[in-house]
């Protein structure tokens, strides 16, 4: 919005009347579904998986929809997305959604549609799969393309981790699903996986004291610190803050609200690799991922350090879990010490948790695999 | 004198190694707006976006810096992003993103995707993403002038936006009904009416912090709403799961016993599954936690029951400020289907909502509060009994008054005589 000074605007043209906001919220997604969907909305009685990115459900009234799904680049520009449209035009039936891990659903009402529309797929450089016990799309988030905080980039990890697990995209092959995240820094936008890929980072934040005083609200910034090592100073006779960098564990919470509290290391902040988050209630209730390898290199355009160890995990998972075993569904039946063996990571001190509730982690039992 | 100014294309010698292999690449997509697109503010923001990026993956840094744009008569919505390195990469110096909110379900048609293409390639980069992490479209590059612009165009044909900052934010709900036959409830319909009863806190952010509501039609929770919603909404049902034996008969007869016995029988987490000697299986449905394994494994064969409704969890979150937390059980069964079920879930948010904004701590969640408080605070806050599905286990610390430990447990007593009686009523 232009911004008139005050007693200015007498002087000036009239000012344009501003548009207000019709306050409708969320749309109504019934407008959009297909149908089929729409005929037998809450009548679905079963599904088949009849090749890994094709989906087919039956409703009690006989009736069928078919899925196919496609990964794509997310950061789709208006070309990809016509792209994307047109298929769904020519070889769909025009109705589309996308999944919580962005990829691009197509529904049609004849199976007579799914192979030539895979083949639309395919011909226009998309990747047909992502469903059942595949490794899905990663989880993505913005990174430096567009955050304001990020310690990497997200869609070049994301793309040079796909081109690497495109087969396990493809092929259902995994015990179960496997759904990897990313995220740009410590607030773990990507959210729980059962592969996690996050930065960490190893230094206290460098502070601008020069910056602190115009750009941040003292106390704010203060409160925000999980381990309350932050406090004010002043610095060369400014109002400014300090760390007690004995305390500080790193975390970044102090830089989104406080930019001169530069936390992102183009040399330390590296990459830490998480195991086990699942959401689902299904067999064990829902888990938290648990950190397994750290001190990887932030190694841009292709990371192949991480992906190494992403490959690591997920091999030593597809050789070693028996089906339907999510990643901590594995790791609580063979047991972490057996874990570290075969996927041959090394465990240090950083893996024995001491944040609150940490006892609870430790092992207070006799139980021990041998 | 720049390469912008110069109207030359940024060398990018590293993002072109992303150009390579198999998965969709999304430089040579920013690329084709660079080189393809007619409007030649598209191409320049393209170019600078590139060459901006270009000097992140080379220096290892990011360079936007937020700061406060919104549209007329709203105050979030937007994710400003301004330069810190604008001088060097003038053209994409504004590149702020607005979050929309997507119909319920993340259904479209082709048409309302070619509209919103059209209007966003008008005013802004040309990059979109379906969807961001907390569920918005993003529509990823634009001036502050132009949001304004944008927005009046797509609010016009039924688009809103979306929230940022300290409000209640953009909801998320899983295909559900539409499609799948383990939805136990009208994700749409919950979704809808949940928070577009807050259209204000979207809009005018003035709360402590980020409230997220999440639904998932069932406890396969694709959503992640436990671990990511303040409130999440999970389908399940109360009475038995269905079974229909002669297609368990056959998934025995094609699979085996022994890989029934080890995929699906022994899987169970409360042991309620029995393989008889028949081929047929027993379900202690007394002890069946819904959590859906069996259900996903052969869905030919077993289904949710017919009493159907959604379970409440309030508090997840990730890791900032305390630590990661799960949501955890305040309502463990209502129904909803009438009108007055869905106004009581919309009440039960509403009064969560009334708590958080006035007892939580500037930046702190649903769960953190909680954390600090402790459940029964705020369930007195809210007006929500007791239960012990709400819990692990019970207290296994003795530091505790208990002072009022009749008048609790008479509570106790009169609340299952009501109960009790309801139930006769209904029958």
């Amino acid at each position: 919005m232009a911004t008139t000074p005050a007693g200015k605007s007498a002087s000036k043209p009239a000012k344009k009347q501003m548009r207000p906001a019709i306050e409708s919220g969320c749309p109504d997604g019934m407008q959009y579904v297909h149908p089929v969907m729409l005929r037998n909305f809450g009548q679905w009685e079963s599904h088949t998986h009849p090749q890994p990115g094709v989906l087919c459900h039956t409703a009690a009234s006989g009736e069928s929809i078919w899925t196919v799904r496609a990964g794509t680049q997310r950061i789709l520009d208006v070309y990809t997305l016509r792209k994307l449209c047109d298929i769904g035009d020519e070889y769909g039936d025009g109705h589309v959604r996308f999944t919580i891990r962005s990829n691009i659903e197509y529904m049609v009402d004849a199976e007579a549609k799914v192979q030539p529309l895979i083949k639309a797929l395919t011909d226009a450089g998309f990747i047909v799969g992502g469903t059942q016990n595949t490794v899905a799309m990663i989880s993505h988030t913005q990174g430096w393309l567009h955050c304001d905080i990020p310690g990497t980039d997200a869609s070049g990890i994301v793309k040079s981790m796909m081109d690497e697990l495109i087969h396990e995209f493809t092929h259902a092959e995994m015990p179960n699903r496997v759904h990897i995240t990313t995220s740009c820094c410590q607030i773990n936008c990507g959210g729980q996986g059962d592969i996690a890929i996050n930065i960490q980072h190893t230094k206290p934040p460098k502070i601008n004291h020069d910056l602190v005083a115009n750009v941040c609200e003292r106390p704010s910034v203060v409160a925000r610190c999980p381990v309350a090592a932050i406090r004010p100073a002043m610095v060369n006779g400014k109002p400014s803050l300090e760390v007690d960098e004995k305390k500080c564990i790193c975390c970044g919470a102090c830089y989104p609200p406080c930019p001169p509290m530069q936390i992102n290391d183009p040399e330390h902040s590296k990459l830490a690799v998480w195991v086990g988050g699942n959401h689902s209630n299904a067999r064990s209730k829902p888990s938290f991922q648990k950190l397994v390898a750290a001190g990887i290199p932030n190694n841009p355009p292709r990371w192949p350090e991480a992906t190494a160890v992403v490959k690591k995990i997920l091999y030593a998972y597809k050789e070693d879990a028996r089906d339907w075993e999510r990643i901590n569904d594995w790791i609580d039946r063979i047991g972490w010490p057996r874990f570290f063996e075969i996927t041959e990571l090394p465990f240090t001190k950083f893996h024995i948790d001491n944040w609150r509730g940490a006892r609870k982690s430790l092992n207070s039992s006799s139980h021990i695999r041998f | 004198m720049t390469d912008s100014e110069s109207g030359k294309k940024h060398d990018t010698p590293m993002l072109d190694h992303l150009e390579t292999g198999p998965w969709p690449s999304f430089v040579s997509g920013i690329k084709r707006l660079r080189d393809d697109h007619p409007s030649d503010r598209v191409n320049g923001m393209a170019n600078d976006l590139l060459g901006q990026l270009e000097h992140s993956y080379k220096t290892r840094k990011g360079y936007w810096k937020g700061g406060t744009v919104s549209v007329y008569g709203y105050g979030g919505g937007i994710i400003p992003r301004f330069s810190e390195v604008g001088d060097m990469f003038p053209e994409s110096r504004e590149f702020h993103t607005l979050r929309v909110q997507p119909p319920a379900g993340n259904h479209y048609s082709t048409d309302v995707l070619r509209t919103l293409a059209d209007s966003w390639e008008k005013h802004g980069s040309g990059l979109v993403t379906f969807h961001g992490q907390t569920g918005n479209i993003m529509f990823i590059g634009s001036t502050t002038e132009n949001t304004q612009h944008f927005f009046d165009e797509i609010n016009d044909y039924g688009f809103d936006l979306g929230g940022a900052g300290p409000c209640v934010r953009t909801a998320m709900s899983c295909v559900g009904s539409a499609r799948c036959e383990m939805s136990c409830t009208n994700e749409h319909r919950v979704h809808r009416e949940l928070v577009n009863n807050f259209v204000d806190d979207i809009h005018r952010p003035a709360l402590p912090y980020k409230f997220k509501f999440k639904v998932s039609g069932c406890p396969n929770d694709c959503m992640n709403s436990i671990e990511r919603a303040d409130f999440a909404v999970i389908g399940t049902w109360r009475d038995d799961m269905k079974v229909d034996q002669e297609a368990f008969k056959d998934y025995v007869d094609r699979k085996g016993r022994q890989h029934v016995i080890d995929n699906i029988i022994t899987r169970c987490p409360t042991k309620a599954l029995a393989l008889k000697d028949d081929d047929s299986i027993e379900v202690d449905n007394r002890n069946c936690v819904r959590c859906m394994h069996c259900l996903n494994v052969v869905p030919t064969a077993f289904s949710p029951g017919d009493d159907k409704g959604v379970s409440i969890l309030i508090g997840g979150k990730r890791t900032l400020k305390i630590g990661d937390l799960f949501g955890t059980v305040i309502v463990p069964f209502m129904k909803l289907e009438t009108d007055e079920d869905f106004e009581r879930i919309t009440e039960i948010a509403e009064e969560t909502i009334d708590f958080f904004a006035e007892n939580a701590l500037e930046h702190e969640r649903t769960g953190e509060m909680i954390e600090r408080i402790g459940l029964v605070n705020f369930l007195e806050g809210i007006g929500v009994e007791v239960d012990p599905a709400m819990i692990d286990h019970p207290r296994e610390s003795s530091y505790v008054r208990m002072d009022e430990w009749d008048a609790e447990a008479a509570k106790w007593f009169e609340r299952k005589e009501q109960d009790k009686d309801a139930a006769a009523g209904g029958a």
